[in-house]
């Protein structure tokens, strides 16, 4: 087995054969997800605390139901609402819970870092499910698993990712793991929405979307997430629609089976396309869906695996 | 009560030289360099080891009044001697802020009983360090305040600059600038480019310094007023201060230790020690402003002193506070600039002890007959790892934490007076 992370707090730190060790295994959980029968036991016994310090829903979700199939005891916490309002600090709710001894720690937090912090404090696998505008590594692998089965390779493609790079940590993710896999990736954002120096990661940069699209297999949209914004960076949502949302006009420059994707929640009509969304012959963003699960499912598998080994090791340590 | 100080390499940064030879202290000043010992002298052998002027460290923030568990005068003065700095400027950035006569002769009398070297104060521009409405300049002048400074906060309102440039102009009194367009750098944690993106930080172009400056020339320019700008740390702002300086202004510019020996990479796995203000920057700028401080167009090299505790850093690095202490590294940090070749031991000390006594129209900063005592001895070449838990600073916030470093002061004089000892 190749995967060797303690944490997975982000795609960088990964290498592309623990990449590929993820996507191998989520796979299996794909099937075994398909059955009325869900249920395995390779978490049994182990707790997972989900700690969102953001309002989250869909992955929330995603990950309780993960730990659920595989046999965790599952607890969510709903950070925003508690302690944090009373003035406790990040490592003092980190440290408490770890008091708790929990083996799967989810974390979501509004600051880029915060989980990295977090990581450093407790003595459990952490997941980061996104902090900041910084990484949410469980999106980027479930996207490149909707990606391989779709195409059939994840490797030699031409990704355009689309919206608002800026503030997305999902573009972050996504453009680190698409060009470990040495795809060829597009970033195309209004200016006021790309990041920047993205040129020196390797990615072709683009305010124009049909040019940008021009002969993509695969067109990552993203959420404009007006809620990061502090101020306009668009003139309003209409004119992003005419220029960046995607329609079928837009999307005719892509290569004709390219596929469409979606992190969600989607703004409809704001940066896609209600009917292209919809149509199943190119959207996969309900299959997306379904590989979170499945993603989520292998990567708590195998942070698990190298938490017994390493507990393991441990203990054989103090017998010695 | 005369010291003889003997075979010391004595860095003199008025001549540019580094000489071997004696020195003599009598009566606070420096009596003689060059003669035989006196009888009945002190004699220190200084075994080769360098003896430079004590550093004049511009922007040094205390916590008195209003944060004395960050840093007191007392604190700050045994981190300084230990560091060779026999000159603290002490920041008007407290709480209250230093802008009423009153306050600054509290602190005045608070750091003369308190610490083992000399400080003296800058007051506040303006009332509150708020940008609406000028400081008793004259009064505050009286007072001793040695600059003019609201410190980080920039005052927007170019209305009311206008008028507190002029006024100081009239009195003759420096105003420091701190160089940035608060608009375009508000909220940004680390410098625009590749690693800000990476890491998904909120970030800040140059060029907002840049704009800063130019500003506040285009306000020297209309007044006259002496202008020092507090920190200069991209290439992108040299030009400016390259054609204010040849347009005949009365501008002078500074920098952090901090912008002159680390880059934007080092903040790593957002390490919250390395986030200064402003943010540190690519290393084709850091390479860039040596060159600056070795031309002579940035004039002052400080540490920029900003101690913050534990908790004001134990956050993620959006909400961490700002600042580095550094009255204690700042002699070693400089030794790296002087081991990568980068500036001569002379030159290091024109920045950092020479042109800020300059600047203020202190005595300081000279190895000459005549002028104060205020030296410092050290082994440029000493090696070391950095503990941050062995800073005498009450806040320990350095990012040279257990990083090596070469230099270490052996003994430090304060008019005369041994205020620091490496071997009592």
């Amino acid at each position: 087995m190749s995967f060797r992370a303690r944490h997975l707090l982000g795609i960088e730190h990964l290498a592309p054969d623990e990449i590929r060790a993820v996507l191998d295994l989520a796979d299996r959980y794909v099937e075994l997800n398909r059955r009325t029968e869900k249920r395995s036991d390779v978490l049994a016994g182990m707790t997972q605390i989900n700690m969102f310090f953001e309002n989250s829903t869909r992955t929330q979700a995603s990950f309780e139901l993960a730990g659920k199939r595989l046999g965790a005891d599952v607890m969510n916490m709903s950070v925003a609402q508690s302690s944090v309002k009373k003035g406790e600090t990040l490592i003092d709710t980190a440290l408490t819970l770890n008091a708790m001894h929990p083996d799967l720690l989810v974390v979501r937090h509004g600051a880029s870092g915060a989980v990295n912090l977090l990581a450093e404090k407790v003595n459990c696998a952490v997941l980061n499910a996104g902090d900041g505008r910084h990484e949410h590594p469980t999106q980027a692998l479930l996207d490149a698993l909707t990606i391989r089965r779709a195409k059939g390779r994840i490797h030699r493609l031409t990704v355009a990712i689309c919206g608002d790079v800026q503030h997305s940590r999902v573009a972050r993710s996504n453009l680190i793991l698409l060009g470990k896999m040495e795809n060829r990736v597009r970033l195309i954002a209004p200016p006021t929405l790309m990041p920047s120096g993205v040129q020196e990661f390797g990615c072709e940069v683009y305010d124009d979307m049909k040019k940008g699209l021009e002969g993509a297999d695969v067109v990552m949209m993203l959420r404009l997430q007006k809620e990061r914004m502090d101020g306009g960076f668009i003139p309003s949502e209409r004119e992003y629609f005419h220029r960046y949302g995607l329609d079928a006009e837009k999307l005719a420059f892509a290569k004709p089976d390219a596929i469409v994707m979606h992190p969600g929640p989607m703004n409809r009509g704001v940066e896609i396309d209600g009917t292209i969304a919809d149509d199943i012959n190119r959207s996969v963003i309900q299959e997306q869906v379904e590989m979170g699960v499945a993603v989520r499912m292998a990567c708590m598998d195998l942070l698990a695996r190298n938490l017994r080994a390493r507990r393991g090791a441990a203990a054989a340590e103090v017998m010695a | 009560m005369s010291t003889y100080i003997t075979n010391a390499r004595l860095i003199d940064p008025e001549a540019l030289t580094e000489t071997t030879t004696s020195l003599l202290i009598d009566g606070g000043l420096i009596a003689e360099i060059g003669g035989p010992a006196p009888e009945g002298a002190a004699v220190i052998d200084a075994n080769g080891k360098c003896l430079a002027p004590g550093i004049v460290d511009m922007g040094v923030r205390i916590g008195e009044p209003g944060d004395r568990h960050k840093e007191s005068f007392r604190s700050a003065g045994l981190a300084a001697a230990a560091g060779g700095v026999t000159t603290i400027i002490a920041r008007p950035d407290t709480s209250p802020a230093i802008d009423t006569p009153e306050v600054l002769e509290f602190v005045t009398r608070r750091a003369r009983e308190a610490s083992p070297v000399r400080i003296l104060h800058m007051a506040a521009l303006t009332k509150g360090r708020e940008g609406r409405e000028m400081t008793e300049i004259g009064f505050l002048l009286d007072a001793g305040a040695v600059a003019f400074t609201d410190a980080e906060a920039v005052c927007t309102n170019t209305k009311v600059l206008n008028r507190a440039f002029t006024y100081a102009r009239s009195l003759g009194a420096l105003v420091i600038g701190h160089p940035q367009e608060p608009g375009l750098s508000a909220g940004s944690a680390v410098t625009k480019g590749k690693f800000a993106s990476l890491r998904g930080l909120p970030d800040v172009h140059p060029m907002a310094e840049r704009m800063g400056l130019d500003r506040d020339i285009a306000l020297v320019e209309m007044t006259g007023v002496r202008y020092h700008a507090d920190q200069v740390t991209s290439a992108r702002t040299l030009p400016a201060l390259e054609r204010a300086k040849a347009n005949g202004f009365d501008v002078t510019a500074g920098i952090s230790i901090h912008h002159l020996t680390l880059n934007e990479y080092d903040v790593g796995d957002y390490r919250t020690f390395f986030k200064v203000t402003p943010p540190l920057r690519s290393e084709e700028d850091r390479l860039a402003m040596v060159d600056a401080v070795a031309s002579g167009l940035i004039d002052i090299i400080c540490s920029m002193h900003t101690p913050q505790d534990e908790e004001s850093k134990r956050l993620p690095f959006e909400d961490a506070a700002s600042g580095a202490v550094g009255l204690e590294t700042l002699l070693p940090a400089a030794m790296r600039l002087y081991h990568q070749g980068g500036l001569t031991l002379p030159e290091l000390f024109r920045a950092m002890a020479l042109n800020p006594a300059k600047r203020l129209g202190l005595p300081q900063g000279r190895v000459a007959v005549g002028a104060p005592a205020d030296l410092v001895l050290f082994d440029p070449d000493a090696p070391f790892v950095m503990d941050r838990f062995a800073l005498r600073s009450k806040s320990k916030n350095t990012p040279f934490d257990g990083q090596r470093m070469e230099g270490r002061v052996i003994a430090t004089f304060v008019n005369g007076q041994k205020v620091f000892d490496a071997a009592p």
